[in-house]
Formats: C-alpha cells, sequence, structure tokens
C-alpha cells in the first residue's frame, strides 16, 4: 500500500543569478514500511527534495507543479476534515474504477463528491460521486495544501531529521524539554505527564539513558545529540521519517551504530523512511529502494540489488565505480570527467550528456524521461546500459 | 626539548636507508584551562609516544576518530606545532644554528662548529624542532601541507596565481618570468587547464574540486618531498574526490614524494596508503601494510574500526563488532591501556600494566595490545 506518492514535482529558487531548477519533474513513491535511499553528488536537488516535501521552503522558493500525495486509509469519520482539499482517491481494487484527483466539494449522506481538476478544458468536468465503501485510499495532496493545514502534517505525518540536526539544540534548554515542547505542540491533547513517559521510552529506543532527559546539549557528545534528535523525529509517532544526511558528522563507529539502531526501528514500528546521503555505501545499508539523483532530476531508481548489480543509467555506473571499497579486490577508481552542473543554466537535453561515455546526438537536445528497464528499474536515459 | 647529542638510534620497521622521515617518541600536550584565576594543571595528551618512520615516495596512512590526534600529529611534522618531546627527524635537513652570545670570542669558531655537527645524524637526517630563522625557512621548501577545507584554506582576496606563486615570493625564487612559468607548469600538472584561464581568477569562482587542486599546486611548487595531507578529499564530492586522489597517487609516482595521509576514511586510506597507522586517542595502537590492516586487523580497536565501516555492496553483510561507550579525551591519562574503558578483551593485566608498547608482530605489522 503506498504511503507517498510524487508526480511530476517540480521546484525552483528564484536568486539574483536567475532560475535554478533544483528539482525538476521528479516523481517516486514509497510503500508503507518501506525505506527509500536518495544518493546524489552536493548541489542535486537531494535536499531541496526533502525541503519541499514538508513544504519547509523559503520565500525565494516556489512548486512550479506536480503532486505530493500522501495516502491514509479511508475512513468514514475523518472524511470530514478533507472537505475542500485536493484529495485522490483510490478504489477498492475489486471495484475496477479508476483514481480519481480533484476537490472534495461534498459529502452527501454515504458518498463523496469529487471535483475533477479543469486539466486544461474549457468546460469544467461533472463531479464524480463515490460512495465510502469504493474507497480504499485517500491521499492528500500537499501542494496546494494551506499552511496552517500543512503544519498537522509536519510531525504527526512526516517528520524530518534535518542536517546536522544534532548542532540545533538550544543550549539554554534541557534536551528533555525541547522535545516536550514539540510534542506540546502537535499533540496539544497528550497530558505533560504522559509526554514525559513517552519521551522516556523513546530515549531507551534511540539508547540513551532516559535520565539524561534532564541534562543540558553541551553534556551530550555528538553521538548522544543525533539519538535524540532521532528520538525527538519520533515523538509524534509519524508515518514516514525524511533523514538528511543523519549520519555524516560522525565517526565510523558512531555512525554503525546509529544507522543499525534506525534500521531497527523502523522494521520495529512498520515505519517508512527516505534516507539522503551523499554516501552510497551507507545509502546501501539501510534502504530497500535507491533514487539516484543528478542535477536536479531522479535519473534512476530501482530496489538496492539491481542498482549495484545492473545499474542502468551511466551516472549510477560511474558513482558506484569511483567509491573505493574496503571489500574485495583494490582496483583503480575512474574519476568522472568535469564538474557537476548549474542548475541556473543546466545542460540542454539529458543533464549528464556532458559528462557522459556513451552521449549521443540525441542527448544533447531531448530531455529523457523515466523509463521501464526491468521490472522493479527505472532509468532516464537515451543510451541506457541494458 | 630533548638535546640532540642523546640521539639513539630508532627501531623501524622499513629499510632505514629509504626513509625520510623519522619520528620518535612525539608526545605533544595542551594544557586544559580550568579556571579563570586558577592555571590548569590539566593537560590533554593529543599525541603520546609516537614513533614512525616514513619512507621515500611512500604514502602512509593515519587512520582514526575525531579527536584521536590525527591533525596534531600532522601539525607537529611540518613544525606548525612544537612538540612537548620527542624528535621528528627529516633527511636532507640543512641546519644552520645561531650561537648563544659568548662572552669569550675564542671559543666561538669551534663550538659553532661542533653544535652544527651534531644536529644531523650520521645519516643526514635533522631534528627540526632545532630550526630557526633560515634553516626552517629552508625546511619549508621540502616538506608542505594540504589542509582539509579548501574553502577556508585559500585567501578569498588572491588571485589563483598570487595563491600559487607565493610561496616562491617568500623563499625569493626565480624572477617574475620564471615564477609565471613555474606556477603555469603547476596548474597543467594539477590539471587545471588551460593555466590562462585559471590563473586571474579567485577562489570563490572556483568549485571545491578546483580549488583543492590549487592547494595541491601550491604544495607541490616548491618540489618537496614530503606532503602532509590532512584530510584532502573528505570536503569534496564523490565524483571530484576521485579524480583529486587519483592525482595526487599520480604526483607520488612522477615526483617520488611521501605523503602522510591524514583520513578517518578508512576506505579512502585503503586505496591511498602503502601502510597504514592507527591511533587511538593519542597514542597508535597498530601500523603495518594496508592490506595486512585491512585484511588481518590484530589490534581489538583496528578491528572494531573496520567492521563498522560501511560496504557499497547490498551483498555483503558485515558482523559488526560491539563496542562499549564512546571516545573520551586524553585528559591525565591514567597509566594503562588507553583502550581499556571501551575493549571487550580487556583483562586484569590491560588494567595495572603502562599502556603497551607497539610490537612488530612480523613483516612490520606491529601491535600495541597485551592480549594479541
Amino acid at each position: 500500500m503506498a504511503l507517498l506518492e510524487v508526480k511530476d514535482l517540480s521546484m525552483h529558487y528564484w536568486t539574483r543569478k536567475g532560475e535554478v531548477k533544483a528539482v525538476d519533474e521528479v516523481g517516486f513513491s514509497l510503500e508503507k514500511g518501506e525505506s527509500l535511499g536518495l544518493v546524489g553528488e552536493s548541489g542535486c536537488g537531494k535536499t531541496s527534495m526533502a525541503l519541499t516535501l514538508l513544504k519547509l521552503l523559503p520565500e525565494n522558493a516556489k512548486i512550479l507543479k506536480g503532486h505530493i500525495f500522501f495516502y491514509k486509509e479511508f475512513q468514514p469519520q475523518t472524511a470530514n476534515a478533507l472537505l475542500g482539499e485536493m484529495v485522490n482517491l483510490v478504489p477498492q481494487k475489486a471495484n475496477g474504477r479508476a483514481s480519481t484527483l480533484g476537490r472534495l466539494t461534498r459529502i452527501e449522506g454515504e458518498k463523496l463528491l469529487v471535483q475533477p481538476a479543469r486539466n486544461g478544458a474549457t468546460k469544467a468536468p461533472s463531479p464524480v460521486s463515490f460512495s465510502f465503501s469504493e474507497i480504499a485510499q485517500v491521499g492528500l495532496d500537499l501542494v496546494p495544501l494551506r499552511e496552517e493545514r500543512m503544519q498537522r502534517v509536519r510531525w504527526k505525518g512526516i517528520s524530518m531529521i534535518f542536517q546536522a540536526a544534532m548542532n540545533s539544540w538550544n543550549p539554554v534548554y534541557r534536551v528533555g524539554d525541547q522535545i516536550l515542547e514539540a510534542m506540546q505542540t502537535h499533540l496539544p491533547k497528550t497530558s505533560v505527564q504522559q509526554s514525559k513517559k513517552r519521551i522516556a521510552e523513546l530515549f531507551q529506543m534511540v539508547g540513551l539513558d532516559p535520565r539524561m532527559m534532564e541534562r543540558y546539549p553541551h553534556e551530550y557528545s555528538g553521538g548522544m545529540k543525533q539519538r535524540a534528535v532521532i528520538a525527538m523525529a519520533l515523538s509524534c509517532d509519524p508515518e514516514l521519517i525524511i533523514a538528511d544526511e543523519p549520519t555524516t558528522a560522525l565517526d565510523v563507529i558512531v555512525q554503525d551504530k546509529i544507522l543499525r539502531e534506525m534500521r531497527q526501528i523502523q522494521k520495529q514500528l512498520h515505519m517508512s523512511m527516505i534516507y539522503i546521503s551523499h554516501d552510497i555505501a551507507v545509502i546501501a545499508e539501510v534502504s530497500e529502494k535507491i533514487g539516484v539523483m543528478y542535477g536536479g532530476k531522479l535519473v534512476e531508481l530501482a530496489d538496492t540489488q539491481t542498482i549495484f548489480e545492473r545499474p542502468a543509467h551511466p551516472y549510477t555506473k560511474a558513482l558506484m565505480s569511483s567509491f573505493p571499497n574496503l571489500k574485495g579486490e583494490k582496483k583503480k577508481l575512474e574519476a568522472l570527467p568535469g564538474e557537476p552542473p548549474d542548475l541556473i543554466s543546466p545542460p540542454t537535453g539529458c543533464r549528464f550528456h556532458p559528462r557522459c561515455p556513451y552521449a549521443t546526438e540525441v542527448c544533447k537536445e531531448k530531455d529523457p524521461v523515466l523509463e521501464v528497464r526491468q521490472p522493479g528499474q527505472v532509468a532516464a536515459c537515451w543510451n541506457p546500459l541494458h | 626539548m630533548s638535546n640532540p647529542e642523546q640521539t639513539n638510534p630508532v627501531i623501524i620497521e622499513t629499510d632505514r636507508s629509504t626513509s625520510l622521515v623519522r619520528i620518535q617518541n612525539l608526545s605533544k600536550t595542551f594544557p586544559v584551562a580550568s579556571g579563570f584565576f586558577r592555571k590548569g594543571n590539566s593537560f590533554i595528551h593529543a599525541v603520546d609516544d609516537i614513533s614512525f618512520e616514513v619512507g621515500e615516495g611512500e604514502i602512509l596512512g593515519l587512520i582514526g576518530e575525531s579527536g584521536c590526534g590525527k591533525t596534531t600529529t600532522g601539525k607537529l611534522l611540518v613544525k606548525l606545532e612544537t612538540p612537548t618531546s620527542g624528535q621528528v627527524f627529516l633527511k636532507n635537513t640543512h641546519v644552520e644554528v645561531k650561537l648563544p652570545k659568548q662572552k669569550a670570542g675564542v671559543a666561538k669558531a669551534t663550538s659553532a662548529k661542533t653544535k652544527a655537527i651534531s644536529l644531523v645524524t650520521s645519516d643526514g637526517f635533522a631534528d627540526i624542532a632545532h630550526l630557526r630563522g633560515r634553516s626552517l625557512k629552508l625546511f619549508r621548501r621540502n616538506v608542505q601541507m594540504i589542509f582539509q577545507d579548501p574553502y577556508e584554506s585559500l585567501n578569498p582576496r588572491m588571485t589563483i596565481y598570487d595563491i600559487c606563486a607565493e610561496p616562491l615570493s617568500v623563499q625569493s625564487i626565480g624572477s617574475l618570468m620564471e615564477r609565471e612559468a613555474r606556477v603555469a607548469e603547476l596548474m597543467d600538472l594539477v590539471g587545471l587547464t588551460p593555466p590562462e584561464t585559471f590563473l586571474f581568477r579567485y577562489p570563490h569562482e572556483l568549485s571545491g574540486g578546483q580549488r583543492q587542486r590549487v592547494a595541491i599546486a601550491r604544495a607541490m611548487i616548491l618540489n618537496p618531498s614530503f606532503i602532509v595531507a590532512d584530510e584532502p578529499t573528505s570536503m569534496l564530492d564523490v565524483s571530484i574526490r576521485t579524480g583529486v586522489m587519483n592525482l595526487m597517487l599520480e604526483l607520488r609516482e612522477k615526483f617520488k614524494i611521501s605523503y602522510l595521509y591524514i583520513t578517518h576514511d578508512l576506505a579512502v586510506a585503503r586505496y591511498m596508503c602503502d601502510r597504514i597507522a592507527v591511533m587511538y586517542l593519542g597514542k597508535i595502537v597498530e601500523m603495518g601494510q594496508t592490506e595486512d590492516i585491512i585484511q588481518n586487523p590484530q589490534h581489538p580497536y583496528t578491528r572494531a574500526l573496520i567492521s563498522a565501516v560501511p560496504i557499497p555492496d547490498p551483498s555483503v553483510r558485515r558482523q559488526p563488532m560491539e563496542l562499549k561507550g564512546g571516545v573520551t579525551k586524553p585528559i591525565n591519562p591514567k597509566p594503562r591501556c588507553r583502550f581499556y574503558e571501551r575493549c571487550p578483551m580487556a583483562t586484569q593485566r590491560c588494567a595495572t600494566s603502562d599502556h603497551p608498547p607497539l610490537e612488530d608482530k612480523g613483516s612490520g605489522h606491529s601491535v600495541a595490545c597485551y592480549e594479541v
């Protein structure tokens, strides 16, 4: 069952130098309980992608198009809360009806009325009606969602571990109180007592002594701060956690421990994860699926095994072969020529073509789209490796 | 600082005739500030009694977690820090000693001669601790450093040409024309081609990889025989990093330079280094040929470290080794094995004896552990 579906998403920044095409027509979906890794070099749009999913964007950024559907199982009693929002209704499988995207305009008894998008047609299409029993899932589109409504999705639905978040603790408050504050804001119905109990549980889960709640950030080591950040991300029982370089500043031994713990917690709580890292070795250890980003685009997406054994995109292959390995034969690493693209004026056609050894004429002119290479593997390339 | 007359021959793993740098019982302590009015009597033992050698044209990797003393060791080797005790010997070091003022003018000449000779050992090494003034300047021609962050190590107000030519003007080498030619030659060498397009640009106009290439050119311009590279690729992107690593390997081949390659990344160390020394809280706990260390680690810390490195291959399942606790700071360390608190193999002996000495276990693989 899908939890998150990203469709044709584009987000650009407006800067003095020009428009930065940071996320360009990216699409993927994530199942419940699944972990996806996004890899790529700095400036390829990984972090922008994460910030877009949470709509935590600066003022000069704008989502130009696309959808981010955050799915929930349909429950009639919660239907009222969705009134007036853009939703994607997914009917029961046996039903045979296609899923419908549109604004939820009315609830009539046991029926939902959806006004489909106009899609350039001059005449507005007629509303579609679904009875409650027909609907399996409702996907709330986060892109047009108002900020007040979005705040209810953050932390409870999707929470995030930011890059270098361990340095973002306020030094003059106790760590436990800082987590408590977040819980009180997002779960106002929970009492302070209950919240504290919950934080103690979470501390235990991430391998911290619950007594550390009463301590200040300077009394924590780097690894402990990062563990506390993970506890905070878990505090409102999210269904999805986006972890942006969660272990980059840590030493190998601590990194290894934290990654293993995160994986265990994810399995235990049946939570979905999106890991973002430049380190393909880290991603390989924690993710079931890997998405490779280059120049603001998703160039390949497949399960971890396939990415490593049969990469289809030349960039994926180049990325693999430029990583030194601790196991196996020692071989000369192939350096990729050139530099990552400038996203203000990216190369025409395929953004990788100036550095690609397989580039042909068509690559310079036309932008490739994601195509299925084999079941479970998509790649955007005119001359794929297989 | 030690008395040069007392220099003892060193115990060495590599062929002595080809070694270039020789470190002997090197230590560096920093005082810990403990109060406003009180001067502290606590010391961080950042580097504690380490000895090793770097051969000519050899790359020695210094591995360890943050705070283990890797960078301090590197700085001691290029004399950016002065050792608390111990010696750093460098081959082919020219030493000139300024004598303390003497009242009797008669003894001057003879004393100067003996002092100058005693600073250089019989096989041509000299302790860099005694270098001052002109000899220190000459020493800098021989030894250079590449820093971790190319965004901070280049002066933003200088052009690439000025940055690269600065060592030449400090050392008063060559005419303006010659300097220009030399800088252009170096730019070519580090892959910033064509040089004319780079020479008069500023660091902010270059990417991270290009900046690090400028830093390498600057370090190379005086034709040094030894370079300390402190995490030179850890700030760079994956696809750029490989290029810089390959460049450093090529330069080694071409000019027979030795590197001390400081890194926390074992996979990078495996790719770059001939030999590896593993540091833990100021001590070298294991040292040997790279493949030996990676495939057959002996010290429990090295084993834990290697088992924790993620492998970019989903078909490989690692068996991570658990360590207790975390890295502490070596402030006034107790006279026992530094790794005692975290070691899964610790025994009574480890707690009661001094930190174990680094012992050769055959074929140049030495380990500092009682239980191995």
